[in-house]
């Protein structure tokens, strides 16, 4: 049943590229009612998914002359990310609702995104999955070319080549691993069970891993991000933030490192410290959380700041998959869920509500605006998302970055004192742009810059006097309580999660990377 | 050898017979009956002669298909030669589709005529294993070709066009007849097959001989010379941008598809039937004289010149020139692996590459009907005024990078998985598999260029709706939909290409 989620979002696209011209509102109805399809599937098998293990959904010959096969499965690891991206798209659509030029187009390409996203969390053969991956591509780089803001062909084409040049290393991977198996089936389950040679996962993994990693903001790898999100229209931005770099980390787990365990292995000499892939990864995933945070620390733009807020966040993903422990792993999808709530929500403040009423981004223009008044909304939301984001208990950002540290812990010990770091950085960003955002007061500004500020603060008052700001809509308050909810039913009770994440991460699957010494 | 009367041979080759029997057919209804006749009427008229001829041959090949070997490989009829000649018919009746209604020239019967004779000489080329008649059905082809090219008489690039096709075209024929030449003076043969058996008494021993004969060097170096100038590799690549740029959209589509898929198969036999024994291996660390390093080389330089030359292009013509060098270089891989596998590869990806490029001339020819070039701001805002047709083009450009679902995408994951798996055990040709990857990552800049005008630019001020004539949208969109439908499921055509392989016996 679960395969149609798949279904339900292409007959969208078609069902929207067949819809007469000039209609926005029906175009957005019909989206909508696809993309709350798709979640009310997702859903439906979620209940039925009672132990995480793998469930076939569908399972017919392709291509059988070359052993390709039709394979779509869940387990717990994919219903998690199913969950994330049915909960993100529903949101997505309810704060693009303000969308109106080529309102048809926008929504068309928006559920194929969504469609090839849901295809690459259920494929079990590995083309089939490679196919939806890389379909996830290019609607990504029409909806930021032509719905985007700040640079936008610029930031579209390099997402769209990163994205590219990331899916050929996964292809040669992918190509050479089908040829050096013999077997003649890409099927996920039975390559995990095939014994490379060891030598040759030692090139391929890093290949693929890196192939998948760049989609996930792998440093240095993640100059695409920043400046993707930041140009995307506001749903664009949530699903790329919140769904569309969970596939990199999802290829990560499920393809580099479920084939090639061995890869991780150590080389048996070092180079300047390095004994394996593991530590090179490791220190990569933590050189993204520590920089991505220092980075947003010092952002001018407010939407640069979640930009770079991910990369960070994604960091504690990958540093989670590099630990080898169940806890640590166990933490990394439970983050990889986390964020894709948070940044969805985050970038929805900043992007719809913020933005498409201020029309400014710039945090020393925001400062002036005082929009906890104007925008009290707003700022409930932002702050209760950024404190989420932070790592307050009781939130899903808690209970997840928590085990990736604990994994982290045990695993390498300095990192997990660097990745804290990077923590008490994150709260550091969040609390500036949290303040110059939304509790900003002219007051604050420097002397110097009185005179702006006054011209500011008549800007302000015009605002005040004759052109209050629009009032948040009921669809973005809808949305942004979905997504608050799910944070905090998370953070209340992980179990809901982990119940279904741990057993997946110890199916026979993973059978490989036990055995080389992790988990 | 059996002897042969003429009955049985015309018997043979009567789908030939019945293309060129509507080849002159066209040109007496022109003549004969409508000198007085609408331009439109008489390429109608022309048309519809034409595609029946073709669609007849088709029908024949399908419900008699005959296999024979005569006349020392003069005519070797296949399960595979005549599925490649159906395909090359199938891109011939799709070509005179797409020229229906052009503007270029009043003498469609003769135009018509001239693609009916191509494409004769293409299914005899195809249909044969011997020097002497490769030779010919490739004059025969070229000049038809060269015709075709400059058709446009009021055109002068059209006329360059075909003056730099013909005047590379002859130089390469000398050349191609050089090799054949020294080929026949050191095997004593013009079959394939008696040729490979030479080589195998003369180089199989290995006391007598470490290396390749020089004699036998030169002639495969001017073979590949010859031959490369028809598949349009580097450095043999120079008459291909300004043909495409100037020849008529319709004979520019037929020269990169159909004669594309007959030069390709053509090179795959010579090679691999006729040079079998003197391969050489173009592995990494194992590298041995033959004709499969110059292969190696001539792919290497046209995946790279021709992808990064193509990002430079303001022409979308040019770029679609550029970009089949590149796609050469990646059929060289094919050729060069020599395997079951690769052989299948590689026609699925020649047919289907075929198909695309000559979809995206379709629409390049009617953007240029209406916006009066083919430079890439002429296909600015162009989903606003003909959305089908932009999504066609969507389809093809997308074909041509290689993303799935679509034709191009397993096009490529097939012919790089038979690269990679014909040398077993070694992964010897990974070096050009991962050249070849990485630039197919290049080249979705360039695709993305004219996609980005098409769909992101805004249309010039006053550009209202192109209005499509229904048959050529229609013929476009069929195009477009066996490109997906190819994509998506590939066992289509490749399940036939691997029986036709398998019974035919490569």
């Amino acid at each position: 049943m679960l395969a149609w989620t798949i279904y339900i979002s292409f007959f969208g696209v078609l069902a929207l590229l067949l819809l007469p011209k000039g209609h926005p509102g029906a175009a957005r109805v019909l989206a909508l009612l696809t993309a709350i399809a798709g979640l009310a599937v997702t859903l439906a098998g979620f209940v039925e998914q009672r132990s995480g293990e793998l469930v076939t959904v569908a399972r017919v010959p392709w291509v059988p002359s070359l052993g390709l096969e039709y394979h779509l499965a869940a387990d717990g690891i994919s219903m998690t990310l199913l969950l994330l991206t049915g909960i993100v798209a529903v949101c997505g659509i309810l704060f693009s609702w303000n969308i109106e030029h080529r309102a048809k187009e926008f929504f068309a390409f928006y559920l194929a995104l969504i469609g090839g996203v849901y295809g690459v969390f259920l494929s079990f053969d590995l083309l089939l999955l490679f196919i939806f991956y890389e379909i996830a591509i290019i609607p990504k780089y029409f909806l930021i070319a032509i719905w985007g803001s700040t640079r936008r062909e610029y930031a579209a084409m390099k997402l769209a080549l990163y994205s590219f040049i990331g899916s050929a290393m996964v292809l040669i991977g992918m190509v050479a691993a089908y040829v050096v198996s013999g077997a003649k089936t890409m099927d996920l389950v039975e390559l995990s069970r095939f014994p490379f040679p060891v030598h040759f996962q030692m090139w391929v993994f890093p290949l693929v891993f890196v192939g998948f990693g760049i989609l996930a903001g792998l440093w240095p790898f993640h100059t695409w991000a920043p400046t993707g999100h930041v140009a995307a229209p506001t749903a664009a931005s949530m699903l790329l933030a919140g769904v569309v770099m969970k596939l990199g980390a999802y290829g990560c787990l499920r393809v580099a490192m479920a084939l090639f365990p061995r890869g991780l292995d150590p080389w048996g000499f070092h180079v300047i410290g390095f004994g394996s892939w593991r530590d090179v990864f490791a220190l990569l995933a933590l050189i993204g959380i520590v920089y991505g945070a220092l980075a947003a620390l010092v952002q001018k733009d407010f939407k640069f700041v979640i930009g770079y807020s991910s990369v960070s966040h994604m960091g504690f993903v990958l540093l989670g998959l590099m630990t080898l422990q169940q806890i640590g792993l166990d933490g990394a999808v439970l983050q990889m869920f986390s964020h894709g709530i948070l940044a969805g929500l985050l970038f929805a403040v900043v992007g719809r509500m913020v933005y498409d009423r201020t029309h400014t981004r710039e945090l020393s223009e925001l400062e002036g605006m005082r929009l906890s008044k104007a925008l009290p909304f707003a700022a409930v939301t932002f702050v209760l998302a950024g404190m989420a984001s932070i790592g307050l208990p009781g939130f899903s950002g808690f209970v997840a970055e928590l085990q990736v540290l604990i994994g982290a812990w045990h695993a390498f010990p300095m990192f997990a004192v660097g990745a804290g770091v990077g923590i008490v950085v994150g709260v550091a960003y969040t609390w500036r742009a949290m303040q110059k955002a939304f509790f900003g007061g002219a007051k604050d500004a420097p002397p110097n810059m009185a005179e702006e500020t006054a011209a500011a603060a008549g800007h302000d008052a015009s605002h005040a006097a004759g052109h209050p700001l629009p009032p948040i809509t009921l669809p973005e308050r809808i949305a942004a309580i979905i997504l608050v909810a799910t944070s905090v039913l998370i953070g209340l009770y992980p179990q809901l999660l982990l119940r279904i994440i741990i057993p997946a991460l110890q199916s026979p699957m993973f059978d490989g990377l036990r055995k080389g010494g992790g988990l | 050898m059996t002897a042969l009367g003429f009955p049985q041979l015309l018997h043979l080759v009567l789908p030939e017979v019945i293309v060129v029997v509507a080849a002159l057919c066209v040109l007496a209804a022109d003549l004969v009956f409508m000198r007085a006749a609408e331009t439109r009427i008489r390429g109608a008229v022309g048309a519809v002669i034409s595609v029946a001829g073709c669609a007849v041959a088709i029908g024949w090949m399908l419900h008699a298909p005959q296999y024979a070997n005569v006349l020392d490989g003069m005519l070797v009829l296949t399960p595979l030669s005549q599925l490649v000649q159906i395909a090359l018919l199938v891109l011939t009746i799709l070509t005179i589709l797409i020229s229906l209604g052009s503007s270029f020239t009043e003498h469609m019967g003769e135009y018509l005529a001239l693609i009916l004779l191509a494409t004769a000489s293409m299914m005899f080329l195809v249909g044969t294993q011997n020097l002497l008649m490769i030779f010919l059905s490739l004059e025969l082809l070229s000049l038809s070709l060269y015709i075709l090219a400059a058709f446009n008489k009021r055109s002068a690039v059209s006329a360059e066009a075909g003056l730099k096709y013909f005047l590379f075209g002859g130089m390469s024929a000398a050349f191609l007849l050089f090799g054949f030449s020294l080929l026949y003076g050191w095997s004593n043969s013009t079959n394939l097959a008696g040729i490979a058996q030479s080589i195998h008494g003369k180089l199989l021993n290995p006391a007598l001989n470490p290396v390749l004969d020089p004699l036998l060097v030169v002639a495969i170096l001017m073979t590949v010379v010859g031959l490369g100038f028809k598949v349009a590799a580097v450095p043999f690549h120079f008459w291909a941008p300004d043909v495409y740029q100037g020849a008529p959209a319709p004979s520019a589509g037929f020269i990169a598809s159909g004669s594309k898929v007959a030069a390709f198969f053509i090179l795959y036999q010579v090679m691999v039937l006729g040079l079998a024994g003197a391969e050489g291996s173009g592995a990494w660390h194992a590298y041995a004289p033959g004709w499969v390093p110059v292969l190696a080389l001539a792919a290497a330089l046209s995946m790279v010149l021709g992808n990064l030359v193509a990002i430079r292009q303001t022409s979308v013509r040019r770029l679609l020139a550029y970009s089949a060098i590149a796609h050469a270089g990646y059929m060289l891989l094919g050729i060069l692996s020599h395997t079951q596998q690769s052989l299948a590869a590689l026609l699925y990806y020649a047919i289907t590459y075929a198909l695309t490029v000559l979809g995206a001339f379709g629409v390049v020819a009617l953007v240029e009907q209406e916006a009066g070039g083919d430079k890439l701001s002429d296909f600015a805002g162009l989903s606003h005024r003909a959305p089908v047709l932009s999504f066609c083009m969507l389809i093809f450009m997308l074909s041509l990078a290689g993303i799935p679902p679509l034709a191009g995408f397993f096009g490529k994951f097939y012919l790089f998985s038979a690269v990679l798996a014909a040398t077993p055990g070694s992964l010897g040709l990974l070096w050009l598999v991962v050249l070849a990857i990485a630039m197919s990552a290049v080249s979705l800049y360039y695709y993305l260029q004219v996609l980005k005008r098409i769909y992101v630019a805004d249309a010039p001020e006053g550009a209202g709706p192109i209005s499509v004539p229904f048959l050529r949208q229609a013929v476009l969109g069929l195009i477009a939909l066996s490109v997906v439908l190819l994509g998506c499921a590939p066992d289509l055509l490749l399940r036939w290409l691997q029986q036709a392989i398998q019974t035919a016996g490569y």
